[in-house]
């Protein structure tokens, strides 16, 4: 047997630990599994390879990516991770450890997801909120049995048509196999429409709707009536929400809605196509013992103040079938990247770069715009991304865009162009894209 | 390990901030937003420079217990070492700065890796396809679950909305399969710890969309009726689903596809090296057998491509361990608890004394020494455990499965040397041995650790989530 560096045994070892086994030998140990199971070919594997040729095998498949500038958002932001993060987050203690079940050496984890709960309520204005989920649109799925489990005898859930296309899909999924009845709430003139909502209330049977913070066209929404209309029917309200966003704009609670979720990407987590992000869920006082997920609590020891996992009895290990949710693993060290970077970040910083994010989109929509290769789509108050509507072949803007390293103007299902502008993104950059859109012919 | 005892929050002084942005050079301002849709007031969040974030975390990091600490015999939890050189693959740039829905042709290198990691799954597992948008193992039980019941739909079977589940299964079974609409049957365990045929018979029928098997099951054995199980279940019209949890053992060695599952879900965070992070991220991609390929593109679970930096791990280590090492990697595990299991069975109550897979379970201490405490109550399995702490390895997995009372539930994986595994046998006869001649020492404990046992109830009771709550205390 040849040596490998991530198995200790040696040979010698092997032999001894067989003979307190009292077994002859590895395959004997496998003894029970019927032995047409056992597999006789070789594994279809490449052969195994050095750790200077797995770093060479990745860094050639990365070569085949391009690196793009991207002026894109639809679910996942690029905004800037600042230095400390990676370093706080690869420190092995926090990395290679497990869920926090054992109270007294997990310290380090529970404290930082207590923070990280502090942060979320914080930024939605909830009372409380949950250890994390998976990203934001299974938090969006979640929400709605947590919805009906808050209203029992209501049996519909209406999303908003202004929730970004994956967060539909993902709900829609959920729902299909659990039997849940979701409509949908139309928008007028790019916003969710309260009279479409009042239509649907009327029937008397929705337990909830969900609604974004930020739409799908970038528009933040106003929603003035709302909660009272579904309050009176009887029905809860979660707002799906950018939580970076919420930091100046009006929070979930602000509106006077029950339940916040959404993705913590866009504080601190790197684009990665797609994953690992952190969804996360929030609420009011009073549905916390409904609400899926890990929780985080104070207590104390016999010597002080000391954290643990709490309320436990709503989860899958205690409650199999009957538990809130069947989440198990989420996406602890996710909330530490979310946690570390409110921290540095603060409410001052948040709010530059929101403020440089507006700033800069609203500076790229009237540079755009100059252009006259398109024209405005809904006249309503956006935050850093917004959609215009093409006045000169979709395929050859986005090809010169490409071409120039920009990654922008996504396709909706609108034939709408979206466009998003982060912090990380100068002035310069902006105007380069500008200059390229002004090269694109009809 | 000291007591660190701040929030981030406390720390907290009017004038600091740990940002660095660049200036607005733009000449807009987030007044021009309506006033109506502004937020009244900041968010409290802390005000610290960045030496207060890095040293605060610092501090709370050397309150952790990681695989890189020390030994964690987590049962079900496969916490296997955890290779460095998948942490640095998967911070590459060219890498982590992909947004989702970059075209195609700016992504062949990350498509390249699911297509290689495709490969690599269904060569290790016998299946024919994965989905890789499952972002943890039980999102994966919930995906094929789904793939299950759209694959009866599809047929026009609309009947089979029961599954089974044995009792010794993973809480997320269950729990999954009531997410997915599901309703559970229980089949019941025979003596020797594995599923009963003659009890499941009787539970299969029209009604049955499948049954959810973990093999070995969590009592560390090996289903071996399961050739018998997977020709009843499928005679009744049902799938057959594998629990991935437990594939450790049999990495290398037996494929869940050859046993006759038609889905399974892996864990990438247990069997494929990457790590926990404290409770995630994890992936669970989802294979399935050839007739069910076609399902996978409509099983929308996640917002995009699943846990890709979770993925380009798993890559990595299979890289690293290619067709060779992949053949010893189920053996070693299997030869570490087995080993453990005879090294332990004089000071703890072994029910199940046939040969194991990756892991095993007690049922606590033969001796707990309830004669010698004053109150005559003995060292529980819970004592056990805390005490294990103070000599400086994780607890195993404790009161579960739920068919013992005291269960004890070790998983060495082979990742770890001979020596932890003797030092880990010493220490446990140690306790045993303390049990059996003062069990407070074992009641109390732990000692050495930076909290002493919390109070739990209280926590319950009097429910304090977040720093704002504290304050107010």
């Amino acid at each position: 047997m040849g040596t490998f560096a991530y198995f200790p045994h040696t040979d010698e070892d092997i032999r001894l630990m067989l003979e307190r086994i009292g077994a002859g030998s590895l395959d004997e140990l496998y003894g029970d599994v019927p032995r047409d199971f056992v597999f006789k070919g070789e594994y279809n594997l490449p052969e195994a390879m050095s750790e200077q040729q797995v770093r060479d095998f990745f860094s050639a498949l990365e070569a085949k990516n391009t690196k793009l500038k991207v002026f894109v958002g639809a679910g996942a932001y690029d905004h800037y991770t600042p230095s400390v993060i990676p370093y706080i987050t690869s420190r092995s203690e926090f990395l290679t450890a497990y869920t926090p079940y054992q109270a007294e050496i997990s310290q380090g984890t529970l404290r930082y997801i207590f923070e990280y709960q502090s942060v979320i309520c914080s930024l939605t204005g909830m009372d409380v909120s949950n250890a994390s989920m998976y990203d934001g649109p299974t938090a969006a799925a979640e929400a709605v049995r947590m919805i009906l489990a808050c209203t029992k005898k209501k049996t519909r859930v209406l999303l908003s048509k202004g929730l970004l296309p994956n967060v539909q899909k993902v709900v829609e999924t959920y729902s299909k196999f659990h039997g849940d009845q979701i409509d949908y709430i139309d928008l007028e003139g790019g916003l969710t429409s309260l009279e479409s909502l009042k239509k649907e209330l009327a029937a008397g049977d929705v337990a909830g709707i969900i609604v974004p913070a930020v739409n799908r066209y970038g528009i933040i929404e106003d929603y003035s009536g709302f909660a009272d209309a579904v309050h009176e029917a009887g029905g809860v309200v979660v707002e799906y929400c950018d939580p970076s966003a919420l930091a100046v704009i009006k929070t979930p609670a602000d509106w006077g809605f029950d339940i916040a979720v959404g993705d913590g990407q866009p504080l601190g987590i790197p684009l990665c196509f797609g994953g690992p992000y952190v969804g996360f869920m929030a609420c009011r006082k009073d549905y916390v013992r409904k609400m899926p997920g890990r929780i985080v609590g104070q207590t104390t020891d016999s010597e002080g103040r000391c954290f643990v996992l709490t309320l436990q009895a709503r989860e899958q290990h205690i409650r199999r079938e009957k538990a809130t949710s069947n989440i198990c693993s989420n996406e602890s060290l996710m909330a530490l990247f979310v946690t570390v970077y409110a921290s540095l970040m603060g409410a001052e910083g948040l709010k530059k770069v929101n403020c440089l994010s507006f700033s800069g989109a609203h500076y790229l929509y009237e540079e755009l715009l100059k252009t006259g290769k398109f024209a405005p789509v809904f006249d309503a108050p956006f935050l850093k991304e917004f959609v215009l509507k093409p006045l000169v072949p979709v395929e050859k803007l986005q090809k010169k865009l490409l071409e120039g390293g920009y990654f922008a103007a996504l396709q909706t299902e609108e034939g709408y162009v979206s466009f998003c502008v982060t912090e990380k993104h100068g002035k310069e950059e902006i105007d380069a894209l500008v200059e390229l859109v002004k090269e694109v012919e009809q | 390990m000291k007591y660190y005892d701040k929030l981030i929050f406390e720390l907290s002084r009017e004038g600091r901030s740990g940002y660095s942005l660049p200036e607005n050079k733009f000449g807009h301002c987030l007044k021009e937003l309506p006033k109506a849709l502004r937020r009244p007031a900041a968010p409290e969040l802390p005000k610290v420079s960045e030496i207060d974030v890095v040293r605060h975390y610092t501090n709370l990091s050397q309150m952790n217990f990681g695989v890189d600490t020390g030994f964690y015999p987590l049962g079900s939890c496969t916490m296997k070492y955890n290779p460095k050189i998948n942490e640095e693959i998967a911070a590459l740039p060219g890498f982590n700065g992909l947004h989702p829905l970059q075209p195609e042709a700016t992504v062949a290198g990350a498509k390249a890796v699911y297509e290689g990691m495709d490969k690599a799954l269904a060569a290790i597992t016998g299946m024919a396809g994965f989905t890789f948008m499952p972002c943890a193992g039980a999102h994966g039980e919930l995906t094929g679950l789904m793939i299950i019941r759209e694959y009866h739909r599809r047929r026009g079977d609309t009947a089979r909305t029961k599954i089974i589940v044995p009792d010794s299964a993973h809480g997320t079974n269950p729990a999954s399969a009531a997410v997915c609409g599901l309703e559970v049957v229980e089949v019941k365990s025979n003596a020797n710890g594995l599923v009963d045929v003659e009890a499941l018979k009787p539970l299969l029928g029209p009604e049955v969309a499948g049954i959810m098997m973990t093999n070995p099951n969590t009592l560390g054995l090996f289903e071996k009726d399961i050739k018998e199980i997977a020709a009843l279940v499928h005679e009744c019209g049902g799938l057959l689903y594998y629990d991935g949890a437990n594939m450790n053992p049999l990495l290398g060695v037996v494929r869940p596809g050859d046993m006759g599952f038609d889905v399974m879900h892996l864990n990438l965070h247990k069997t494929f090296s990457t790590p926990h992070g404290g409770g995630g991220p994890g992936s669970g991609p989802v294979g399935v057998a050839k007739h069910l390929v076609d399902i996978l593109p409509d099983v929308k679970v996640s917002g995009f491509n699943g846990n890709f930096g979770v993925i380009l791990r798993a890559y990595a280590y299979i890289l690293m361990l290619g067709r060779e090492n992949v053949k010893l990697a189920g053996k070693y595990a299997t030869l570490s608890a087995n080993y453990i299991k005879e090294s332990l069975k004089d000071c703890y109550k072994l029910p199940i004394p046939s040969v194991c897979k990756h892991e095993f379970v007690y049922d606590g201490l033969i001796d707990d020494g309830a004669s010698k405490a004053p109150d005559g109550h003995g060292a529980t399995t819970l004592d056990v455990a805390k005490r294990l702490l103070d000599f400086g390895f994780h607890a195993p997995t404790i009161y579960f499965p739920l068919l013992f009372h005291q269960a004890l539930m070790i998983e060495p994986t082979e990742t770890e040397s001979k020596e932890t595994l003797d030092d880990f046998i010493e220490v446990m006869r140690k306790i045993a041995a303390e049990a059996a001649e003062n069990p407070m020492i074992l009641r109390d404990a732990p000692h050495c650790t930076p909290i002493r046992r919390p109070d739990e109830t209280t926590a319950a009771r009097n429910p304090i989530l977040k720093y704002q709550d504290s304050i107010c205390e």
